[in-house]
């Protein structure tokens, strides 16, 4: 029955098809609560500590165990590719950019959903976000450190990665500040330092909690290390606040540059393919679509797991869902633009590479890359599917290897066809690129173990704040959507 | 009174040697809220309110100004784009000028993504600082923590503290004025001498 149909049915003497009209006009109306079934501030520190307090679960040492071979071999295969030469990878000449630094933006693009979660939605007063942030920005850090294992080693001789720091040295050698490869070298060192910094903020007051409450000695000393002695007193706050607006600021400003810069790497250049002003954007909007898939994946399964279900709910996983539609109709949209001014634009080099990423040898990446980038994600229009968590979960695995064919599609297909027909190649990975970048998943998935395991993985202070009884202009009612529609 | 304890409930009879302040506890936001206007309003400086999370508008009724942290930022931001642009122009125009397809040594346009990286840098060290510094920390000790029931601070109960170096403090009347407002467990805390 549409809200919008006038009823036909002559006046009802006790007015009960507008009151059912009413009721469910209501219930659209009432914002569903941050954290559902009405849960005290003490039940939010409760559960979410027991997470760490509790033994950790069987499950968990087997992942760890799992991820930390991956891990392994990420390092074994590094430390064999400094002892032999960035040779053991399958770059040739024609491709010289392939796998490392597809993987490279592929895991910056990822650390971008973090900040993005954390800092814009914090200024854009999206209130939702104190539920996820903790563990979004833990996700940006483990993913920028994942990102910068391949520059640093794809440099060739490591042992001089430190020419690159701008430091005095005994050969009176000063970086080249012109190089979009310096500045990449400054975004990623900042953009890992700027969110350390702001997920150490955020940390600070939770760690006072947990220092409070643990009853182990060590364990007590180390959160005591780490919230400097927090006492949680109002002046502390209020510096605290502002300090925390400031640094959602500075990160916004981050995620912006880093993801600019990271694109000035291939359009400042004059190859077809990269040289284009709509790089910035892409490379942006890119960036946080891989995040926020990333973001299910890891949110699906820990709620699951530690029953967190009533802090990270089920608008959690549906506005996840929502962000990740929108931000996949702008990569379509991009991918349409890009296509486009290959066309329009009339240059002859650039309608190649453009007719070769379709027809050319690498066509599968391509269509792989269309099918499960702008295609799949679309079955979010569905309310069903975005409320549903597990199958939200198989649906983003799907653009998230749509995302690394993106910059694989970026980076390849653009080079392996230079404008020297001589020099036209293919790349093929060895087994090293492919351990490595294997080995990187196991270093994010065992660094992000640890993180589940010794530090609350919700922001507890934050979860608090949001919470009804928080408000001191209002008694403590608690507002539930599905109680309320249970009354009525 | 030299073996007085550090903690001692008022009524209980005892004094600390040397006090520090008297607390009261207080149930939920709300309470806490009340009260902080009613101690705010008797012209109380040294005093303080405590929750495990930020209370919107708390601060107003505590009557504490804005929080200096952003002018830490401010600063913070100025040094990054000072040193940054004293950096790049002076290695790359006077130290060690490098000749790159023809481009001018001193490039400000080419400058422009390291100057705004390093103003983030900069500013976002000297507001971590700013919240580290500005609120006193890190404290390794606070006369607070002897109460055992301040653990409770960061979990779910709210205090209100009036030191005793504050002009207005008075034994008897402060703890009157937090019993008034709805405190509970008035305690008196004291510090080692």
């Amino acid at each position: 029955m549409s809200y919008f149909t006038p009823s036909t049915t002559p006046a009802d003497p006790l007015n009960r098809h507008e009151t059912a009209e009413i009721t469910r006009a209501r219930q659209e109306l009432v914002r569903e609560p941050y954290v559902n079934n009405g849960r005290s501030a003490a039940w939010v520190g409760d559960h979410i500590a027991s997470v760490v307090e509790n033994p950790a679960p069987l499950w968990w040492y087997i992942a760890v165990s799992i991820a930390g071979s991956v891990a392994g071999l990420a390092g074994i295969c590094i430390v064999y590719l400094i002892c032999t030469g960035v040779g053991v990878w399958g770059e040739n000449k024609a491709a010289n950019w392939a796998w490392d630094i597809t993987n490279f933006v592929f895991w910056i693009g990822i650390g971008h959903a973090g900040t993005m979660i954390a800092a814009i939605l914090y200024l854009t007063r999206q209130r939702w976000a104190s539920g996820i942030n903790r563990a979004a920005e833990a996700m940006t850090i483990f993913a920028v450190m994942c990102a910068g294992v391949f520059p640093a080693v794809h440099v060739g001789r490591v042992w001089f990665a430190w020419y690159m720091a701008p430091i005095p040295n005994a050969n009176g050698i000063w970086p080249n500040f012109r190089s979009p490869l310096l500045w990449d070298v400054f975004a990623v060192n900042t953009y890992l330092g700027v969110s350390i910094m702001f997920w150490y903020v955020g940390l600070i007051p939770d760690a006072a909690a947990m220092r409070d409450r643990v009853k182990n000695k060590i364990l007590k000393y180390v959160y005591a290390v780490i919230c400097l002695g927090w006492r949680g007193s109002a002046r502390q706050w209020a510096n605290y606040e502002m300090g925390y607006l400031m640094l959602a600021g500075i990160a916004t400003l981050l995620v912006i540059t880093t993801c600019t810069v990271v694109s000035s790497d291939f359009s400042t250049s004059v190859i077809p393919g990269w040289h284009g002003t709509i790089f910035i954007p892409y490379f942006g909007v890119g960036a946080i679509y891989g995040g926020f898939c990333m973001l299910i994946i890891l949110l699906v399964p820990i709620r699951q797991l530690y029953k967190l279900q009533d802090i990270v709910t089920l608008r959690h996983i549906d506005l996840c869902c929502r962000y990740t539609l929108l931000m996949g109709l702008f990569v379509t949209y991009i991918y349409g633009m890009e296509f486009f001014i290959a066309y329009y634009g009339g240059n002859p080099n650039e309608r190649f590479t453009f007719t070769d990423r379709v027809y050319g040898p690498y066509w599968e990446t391509w269509v792989l890359m269309m099918v499960f980038n702008c295609i799949i994600p679309q079955v979010f229009w569905s309310k069903k599917v975005r409320r549903n968590p597990w199958l939200a979960f198989v649906v983003v695995i799907f653009p998230s290897i749509g995302m690394w064919l993106e910059r694989y599609v970026i980076i390849v297909s653009s080079i392996h066809r230079d404008f020297l027909p001589s020099s036209w190649g293919m790349f093929y990975p060895t087994w090293i690129d492919i351990f490595t970048f294997t080995g990187t998943f196991g270093i994010f998935f065992l660094m992000y173990l640890l993180f589940i395991r010794f530090l609350p993985v919700i922001a507890i202070a934050e979860v608090r704040s949001v919470l009804p009884e928080a408000n001191p202009h209002q008694p403590p009612v608690i507002i539930d959507a599905h109680e309320e529609a249970a009354h009525e | 009174m030299s073996d007085a304890p550090l903690v001692c409930a008022v009524g209980s009879g005892q004094m600390p040697k040397k006090l520090y302040a008297v607390a009261a506890e207080f149930p939920n936001p709300a309470a806490l809220y009340a009260a902080a206007e009613k101690v705010r309003d008797r012209g109380f400086r040294w005093w303080d309110c405590y929750s495990p999370y930020a209370i919107h508008g708390l601060d107003k009724a505590m009557g504490l100004k804005k929080s200096w942290v952003s002018l830490l930022t401010l600063i913070g931001g100025i040094h990054g784009l000072v040193i940054g642009f004293l950096l790049m122009t002076i290695t790359s125009v006077y130290v060690y000028p490098i000749d790159t397809q023809g481009k001018p040594y001193f490039s400000l346009p080419a400058f422009v993504p390291i100057l705004d990286l390093l103003t983030i840098m900069l500013s976002a060290i000297f507001t971590l600082k700013g919240i580290i510094v500005l609120s006193w920390l890190p404290r390794l000790h606070h006369p607070l923590w002897e109460w055992d029931l301040f653990n409770r601070a960061t979990h779910d109960k709210f205090f209100v503290v009036i030191e005793a170096c504050d002009p207005r403090f008075d034994e008897k009347n402060t703890v009157e004025l937090l019993r008034d407002a709805g405190g509970a467990n008035l305690t008196f805390i004291g510090e080692e001498e």
